[in-house]
């Protein structure tokens, strides 16, 4: 599955959105990428996320995939969401 | 037992065994091992050791810091989980039958320089994040301890190379009773720090880290300047009781807090205390501090990696005019550059930072750092006595230029319905020699002066104050600087303005007389010294302080002005 997002959050996403969404990602076994531009990193590696430097404005694709893969992706949308970081 | 010299940064005694916050060595070789499980269960281990450690100090600093700071601790422990970290480093002790420091410094390097080799600030410091947990892991596969001072829990003596403000942040303040250091002077940040947190330190030892042992017992005598490691119980015993009669000593001047500053003849004179966080408000009240004679408000700058915004600005100056109850509090802007840096303004390297882009100059150039503060300090401005003061005038218009901004801050926010005090006095730092000498003209554009003796006399003398080979010619009582301090304030008297000071020199007992005599008007200083100056300042005569100031700047010499000093005083 997969869903696109464009981040509003004035800081991109940077030090704690990055942790809060690798936490939200660890929580579950199937397998979560964040595709950004031509580059897709796993999002359960904060180095990973980090190395984006996905600033404001940016449009990003979150893609999961295996057995719990829809409550991973309503997972990662509702904190993408509440802690104000895309739409 | 054996015994440093160094410089006595803040007083009083303290003995404890010493704590050494001193980066241990992590070299080890690259080997082929024989069984690669084994190994890999090895570091495994070790990453687990390091991960329940780090999941302790970000409980303990949520605790005591903040979830601000614990926050750090939370990417460090995901640094740690992070799967592109831990399979290469499984993955290459497996194929490459190679030891577990081996594999996890080569994958950790590999992404230490790809966070590093990126154009950006934030990038570059998290190579450094990872430089620091991994290196826990490796500590923990070497058998190594790193020190860590936040996690101490017995009354200890840091013993460092030196201390940075994020070392002082991290100790605990309930269990650090002193400490000493191999480089630093008088000024430098970690006498700073010591001076505010009340603890006796002894700086500029050079030999203290090489000659100092984990758990040494260790005696700091910060009246003399002295470090006796492993004293004989003879000398314990004798300074245990110089401990007990410095103790009775402050009991002494404690009793002189709700007393006012006024000379044997009756001058009043203003006792103000330094600054640097809402938090030293305590001190200030529990010393009687009169009012805030400087707000370093560098330290909301530094130790983070992005500059904090108007709102976080406005609640600390918020905080400290509230707790000053009406008093007054002297506010400096950001006083950034020279030896404080902020690694995410990414300002380039200089010969000569403290003759470079710092300061006032900084501010005016980067506009938008320099009006987010003042906005924050108008907003604030109701609800104190709240006066600004810009650091590093060397000229008249850099004066009016900086005023101008304050003053198109503070139309914006009044025509956007936000409340501004009516009357907020705009002074400036005199700490260059160019500004002292036409005192008199800016006299008539300022509301108030403060002496920064500890950058006025770095400048006049043309000596670096961090050069310890140079450290001779830092001399606040030569007449060369009183002279300068003289021109000063009967240039701030002529126009009806006041003059006070802000540099070490105000606290100084043996300058306090001459200040007096000059006819300095607020005197700010670390809040641990007021009430000993108090007392000094209690017993002396304005006329005969008069005297004595006229016969020293007269004089040729530093050390002809502290024998005058002190024939007067001990009289």
């Amino acid at each position: 599955m997969e869903k696109s997002f464009k981040v509003i959050a004035e800081t991109g996403i940077h030090a704690r959105p990055a942790t809060l969404l690798v936490q939200a990602a660890s929580k579950f076994d199937s397998d979560i990428h964040l595709q950004y531009k031509e580059k897709k990193v796993n999002l359960k590696s904060i180095m990973g996320v980090m190395s984006l430097g996905i600033g404001q404005g940016a449009d990003i694709t979150i893609i999961t995939e295996g057995s719990d893969e829809s409550d991973a992706l309503n997972t990662i949308e509702e904190t993408l969401k509440k802690e104000g970081l895309a739409e | 037992m054996s015994f440093l010299r160094g410089i006595a940064a803040s007083n009083g005694i303290a003995i404890a065994k010493a704590y050494r916050l001193v980066e241990p060595d992590f070299s080890f070789d690259k080997k082929t091992v024989d069984s690669p499980v084994e190994e890999v269960t090895r570091f495994q281990d070790a990453l687990n050791t390091a991960k329940g450690e780090l999941e302790q100090i970000r409980d303990r600093a949520g605790k005591e810091l903040g979830a601000d700071k614990a926050a750090i601790f939370e990417a460090h422990l995901l640094v740690l989980s992070d799967p592109e970290l831990i399979s290469p480093i499984e993955d290459k002790i497996k194929t490459d039958h190679v030891n577990a420091e081996f594999a996890l410094k080569e994958t950790a390097d590999m992404f230490v320089s790809m966070f590093e080799s990126m154009d950006n600030e934030y990038m570059k410091e998290r190579a450094a994040d990872i430089r620091d947990v991994t290196k826990r892991v490796l500590a923990h596969l070497l058998g190594i301890q790193i020190p860590n001072p936040s996690m101490v829990t017995e009354e200890v003596i840091i013993v460092a190379e030196d201390l940075t403000p994020s070392d002082t942040a991290q100790l605990n303040r309930n269990f650090v009773l002193g400490f000493t250091t191999d480089i630093g002077g008088r000024t430098s940040h970690s006498a700073i720090m010591a001076r505010s947190m009340e603890i006796p330190a002894v700086v500029g030892t050079k030999t203290a880290t090489a000659e100092i042992n984990n758990g040494d017992l260790v005696v700091i005598d910060g009246l003399k300047g002295e470090v006796h490691i492993n004293p004989t119980p003879e000398m314990l015993e004798e300074y245990k009781k110089q401990h007990a009669e410095y103790a009775k000593q402050k009991e002494e001047w404690a009793k002189l807090v709700n007393e006012k500053t006024v000379t044997a003849d009756g001058h009043h004179v203003e006792l103000a205390a330094n600054i640097g966080t809402p938090k030293d408000l305590k001190g200030v009240v529990e010393n009687g501090g009169e009012a805030v004679g400087l707000y370093r408000t560098e330290f909301l700058y530094m130790d983070r990696d992005q500059l904090p915004t108007e709102e976080e600005q406005f609640t600390a100056y918020k905080a400290v005019l509230e707790g000053m109850e009406g008093k007054p509090v002297v506010v400096r802007t950001l006083d950034i550059g020279g030896d404080k840096e902020l690694p995410y303004l990414n300002l380039p390297k200089e010969m000569n930072p403290f003759l470079g882009f710092r300061a006032i100059r900084l501010c005016l150039e980067e506009q938008d750092i320099f009006r987010t503060q003042l906005r924050a300090l108008l907003r604030a401005s109701v609800y104190g006595n709240l006066k600004v003061m810009f650091p590093m005038i060397a000229t008249l218009s850099e004066f009016r230029e900086a005023k101008a901004i304050l003053e198109e801050e503070k139309q914006k926010l009044v025509s956007e319905g936000i409340q501004v005090a009516e009357k907020i006095e705009l002074g400036i730092m005199v700490e260059i020699p160019s500004t002292a000498v036409i005192a008199d003209q800016f006299a008539k554009e300022v509301d108030f002066f403060s002496i920064g003796t500890n950058d006025l006399i770095q400048y006049t003398m043309a000596a670096d104050r961090m050069n310890q080979q140079v450290s001779y010619l830092y001399q606040p009582y030569n007449p060369s600087i009183l002279r300068l301090v003289k021109m000063v304030i009967e240039a701030a008297h002529k126009e009806g303005k006041w003059a006070g000071m802000c540099g070490e020199m105000a606290g100084d007992e043996t300058a306090i007389p001459i200040l007096i005599g000059l006819g300095l008007d607020e005197f700010s200083m670390s809040a641990s010294s007021i009430l000993k100056a108090r007392s000094l300042i209690r017993g002396l005569s304005k006329s005969d302080m008069e005297d004595l100031a006229s016969k020293v700047v007269e004089m040729g010499t530093t050390e002809e002005v502290i024998e005058a000093v002190n024939s007067v005083i001990s009289l």
